[in-house]
């Protein structure tokens, strides 16, 4: 298997969607995703605590790989996601 | 759409449904939201989605009435106010725009949120014997319906392989 670099996972476009609530993080992701070539990776970021779970079956569903999530201690707690589209 | 290996192998073997189908019976706020939820979410997620409108449901494919949603506040114990207030006259109007208000915060309204399901791909179908009921005719559908139907064509979906069916 080739070594990941850091610029393989580097993000081509970054999703903000804190402050929304569950659909819209995930509908909004399903089309940012779209507008990235096969290969490139979308960062996503939420406060929905809703987010980790959703956006983990989300891209099982559609074949997306995740990459990464993290979370970042603060009021709200921010999610991050890396998710690298795959076709 | 492609689907990737993995898909095929999920569909193949039969673990994951690919199309949904939900009934929509009602057209108040709380009875609305869900279903418009699922069915982005799915078509998001690459599914297939009917979702058929019957009884009070339909009223949001009536041009007169589909930005009308409405949060009953009688019989609604989860509001927080006596619930014998909720007869008074105008506290509909004022229970639905406190509502609204919180969710404009967060959420597209719902004919917004018809509007982005449909070019997402969702289909809408309008029930015939409602329509009758209601003295309704094509003429009164907003264009966002794909067809109007009823129980056989409904079934028809509902039990084919590979659904799931939710009455919301």
């Amino acid at each position: 298997m080739p070594q990941m670099t850091v610029t393989e996972n580097e993000p081509a476009k970054t999703l903000d969607t804190k402050g929304l609530l569950c659909p819209v993080p995930v509908i909004k992701t399903s089309q940012a995703i779209k507008e990235l070539q096969v290969g490139q990776v979308l960062e996503v970021l939420a406060t929905d605590p809703g987010s980790k779970p959703d956006l983990t079956a989300w891209a099982k569903m559609t074949g997306n790989e995740l990459l990464m999530t993290s979370e970042e201690q603060g009021n709200p707690k921010v999610y991050r996601f890396l998710i690298r589209r795959a076709r | 759409m492609t689907a990737t290996a993995q898909q095929v192998k999920e569909a193949e073997s039969g673990k994951r449904a690919d199309r949904l189908v939900l009934v929509v019976t009602n057209h108040t706020i709380d009875k609305v939201y869900p279903p418009l939820i699922l069915a982005t979410t799915a078509a998001a997620s690459g599914m297939d989605v009917d979702v058929y409108f019957t009884f009070w449901g339909l009223k949001l494919l009536d041009r007169n009435g589909y930005k009308k949603s409405k949060l009953a506040p009688v019989g609604n114990p989860a509001l927080p106010m006596p619930n014998i207030l909720g007869v008074l006259p105008g506290m509909t109007t004022m229970a639905t725009s406190m509502m609204k208000r919180k969710i404009k915060k967060y959420w597209p309204t719902i004919p917004e949120m018809m509007k982005q399901a449909k070019e997402m791909g969702v289909k809408f179908h309008a029930c015939s014997p409602t329509m009758g009921l209601m003295g309704m005719t094509e003429k009164d559908l907003i264009p966002l319906v794909d067809d109007v139907c009823g129980a056989s064509a409904f079934l028809e979906w509902a039990t084919s392989p590979n659904t799931v069916t939710l009455f919301t």
